[in-house]
């Protein structure tokens, strides 16, 4: 980047703030430039002229009531565990154990849903299972967090692996409540009592997930925003040496704030298994925990916002994967689109926080990459 | 009693996957920089090899024609050229764009896991099998072949010598890698990197220039797991998702070598002893309590980070800046 005895070509420096209406037009314009990326690449997988595509992405994720509703609930999913990871991230504890941290509130709300069939009635076992959900979450992400706040252990790291533990202790109560025998796996639990199954309302499988969704959303923003908790998350977030310096108990913050984030995942998982799914398998959760990662980040950690980006990253993973059956493409084929939209926009963000300036006497063009 | 001739082998070939992983990302991180991509690295690195064996063994008149030279080498170059690009689009991101590292990491293991599956899926149905896997035997046996006299050797013939060429090569990689980061100038670079970048900036260390050398070098060691993986382990068979968690597991051995590649080589058979020891142990007809030797690694990499941060030794701990871009003239 630098020769030695001439000024460099470009000189990059901090932007002090954006407006925000132009921080959101350079994102848009990243992610058209992705749409069309992934537009010549599907193009050339598929034969079909682009906007035949867009449109199958569309019908994919809007096209029956039926598609509308399963788009709805990925969405509600995902916006669950990106609300949860939220206030951890505010503070920058990267807790990258969402995945985990659902899965065990999948595991404790199963556990109830089996284990207590015979011993208690159908309110006592929901109201069972929404406690230990939240409490099995708490716990998975409660542990990196006391570490975290005692002896300084690495977060990132540490919630990581604790998704693998997770996911082991799955399979292995998978295969110890396996239904039929030697399946190896749980099939539906209580199908015909149907005991534990949280409430179908308005008609809709759906529609408890979506309604308690846009409750927590709205709960999550004002309790980050206008809230002596939120305050102190932001202020262990901006300098953990300002939060001790204005007598904030930052190890507390910390951990209460782990505590509330993997309880949040929890309630994610209980909705999983208790209205969605009434099964448990490994792969529940699906990578909607890293995944996550991405939405909350994407939508710079705003309860609000994070409607918009997960939303997006359901109908583009929707729609790719109604491409990939429509044109006869493997279902990863998705998974490259998101990737490739996700470069754009996480490099957008560059242009965001920094300006370029370009040397006055050059006569180059000027490298602009996205 | 326990049967060693037979478990070391297959610990020894779980390993290797997961030694080059964490050699790889042991250099990433030694620059300050925490690649999460590695899982998708490492299925990048697989499919490209998959990728150039399978062309090269369509181009052939017969199945006889094939020569050892380029048998080997166009699934390896594949290979690197693949994991080198998927370094590439990290550092420029994370380096030049100064992106946050675990979302870039995250999008990366997509990425990389949704290009192995599908050019994995899309070439089963070009080789038109009806299993879903390609099986790509001819390269694989030349990846595969050991020494010619280690069969005469006995025990010891197969404890040491039963393996192909990558299997060293991954060993040879990391004690390299160890000898450079300890014993180098530029491992000590590398290393203030890593730690400071900002006191290495001011003593005329090109910041830059190390995370992008080491990243992609790291990225380029990952790939070679994955082509271990498919070419010698899995016997040149490729079939979707088969790589599973070992790029994580890789990550979490990074942490159990505590950052060191040369530990890291008894670490990973470590590791592969731990991930089959299931197998070994008798558990009677319990099918489940295998899951849970499963989770030993990851609980033993947890208890390692956590006694690590304990002990608050200054060598033991990760790189000072991991996680954190660089920008020259912040504060």
């Amino acid at each position: 980047m630098h020769s030695k005895n001439q000024e460099p070509l470009f000189h990059i420096s901090k932007r002090d703030s954006l407006v925000w209406y132009k921080a959101m037009l350079i994102r848009l314009v990243a992610l058209l430039v992705a749409l069309v990326v992934c537009a010549i690449i599907s193009v050339l997988m598929t034969g079909e002229n682009p906007l035949s595509i867009y449109q199958t992405i569309l019908y994919g994720s809007f096209g029956t009531t039926r598609k509308l509703w399963v788009t709805f609930q990925n969405v509600a999913m995902l916006l669950c565990l990106s609300l949860a990871v939220t206030p951890a991230f505010r503070m920058r504890f990267w807790n990258i154990g969402a995945e985990g941290q659902a899965l065990m509130g999948c595991f404790a709300s199963a556990a109830c849903m089996i284990l207590l069939k015979n011993v208690f009635p159908n309110w006592a076992i929901i109201l069972c299972m929404v406690l230990t959900s939240m409490l099995a979450g708490a716990i998975w992400g409660g542990l990196p967090a006391f570490f975290k706040s005692r002896w300084n252990t690495n977060e990132t790291l540490f919630t990581l692996m604790m998704n693998y533990v997770a996911t082991q202790l799955v399979a292995y109560f998978c295969v110890v409540w396996e239904s039929p025998k030697g399946s190896g796996q749980i099939g539906i639990i209580n199908p015909n009592t149907e005991l534990g199954w949280l409430p179908v309302i308005g008609g809709q499988k759906y529609m408890l997930n979506v309604v308690l969704v846009i409750v927590l959303t709205v709960l999550m923003f004002i309790y980050l925003n206008f809230s002596k908790h939120g305050y102190e998350i932001s202020v262990v977030g901006e300098s953990e040496k300002t939060a001790h310096y204005v007598g904030i108990k930052v190890e507390r913050v910390i951990i209460r704030t782990m505590l509330l984030s993997g309880a949040m995942c929890g309630i994610a998982g209980l909705l999983l298994v208790g209205s969605t799914n009434h099964t448990l398998t490994t792969t529940l959760v699906g990578g909607r925990g890293f995944t996550a990662v991405m939405v909350s980040w994407l939508a710079k950690f705003n309860p609000l916002w994070m409607i918009l980006t997960s939303f997006l990253l359901v109908v583009l993973e929707r729609g790719a994967g109604e491409i990939s059956t429509n044109f006869g493409l493997n279902q990863s084929f998705s998974d490259i689109l998101t990737g490739i939209i996700l470069f754009f926009i996480i490099g957008s963000e560059f242009f965001i926080a920094y300006q370029i300036r370009i040397r006055k006497s050059s006569t180059k063009e000027a490298q602009t990459h996205v | 009693m326990f049967d060693f001739v037979s478990f070391i082998p297959r610990a020894v070939m779980q390993g290797i996957p997961l030694l080059f992983g964490s050699t790889g990302e042991t250099l990433t991180e030694k620059s300050g920089n925490l690649n999460l991509g590695i899982p998708g690295v490492m299925y990048v690195g697989g499919i490209c090899g998959v990728i150039g064996a399978f062309f090269y063994e369509q181009s052939l008149p017969s199945p006889d024609a094939i020569h050892a030279f380029p048998a080997i080498m166009i699934p390896l170059c594949a290979c690197l050229l693949g994991s080198l690009l998927m370094g590439l689009i990290y550092c420029f991101l994370t380096v030049t764009l100064r992106a946050n590292q675990n979302v870039t990491g995250l999008a990366m293991t997509t990425f990389g896991v949704g290009i192995g599956n599908f050019f994995g899926g899309s070439l089963i149905k070009l080789s038109g099998t009806a299993v879903p896997s390609i099986a790509l035997s001819a390269t694989s046996s030349f990846f595969h072949r050991s020494l010619p006299f280690a069969q005469d050797l006995g025990w010891f013939g197969k404890i040491f010598l039963s393996y192909g060429f990558l299997t060293y090569l991954a060993i040879a990689i990391a004690l390299i890698a160890a000898f450079i980061l300890r014993h180098t100038r530029a491992g000590l670079h590398l290393r203030a990197v890593g730690e400071s970048p900002t006191t290495a900036d001011a003593a005329g260390i090109n910041v830059s220039r190390y995370k992008y050398v080491a990243t992609c070098t790291g990225s380029m060691i990952a790939g070679l797991g994955g082509l271990y993986y498919v070419m010698d382990y899995a016997s040149g068979v490729w079939s979707n998702n088969a790589f599973g968690d070992r790029g994580w597991l890789a990550i979490a051995l990074v942490i159990f070598t505590i950052w060191r590649p040369n530990v890291g080589v008894l670490a990973s058979i470590l590791f592969g002893g731990l991930y089959i020891l299931h197998m070994y142990i008798p558990s009677g007809m319990n099918l489940a309590v295998k899951e849970l030797y499963k989770m030993l690694p990851y609980v033993v990499t947890i208890i390692v980070l956590i006694l690590t941060s304990m002990r608050n030794k200054r060598e033991n701990q990760p790189p000072q800046s991991l996680g954190l871009p660089y920008f020259r003239e912040e504060r």
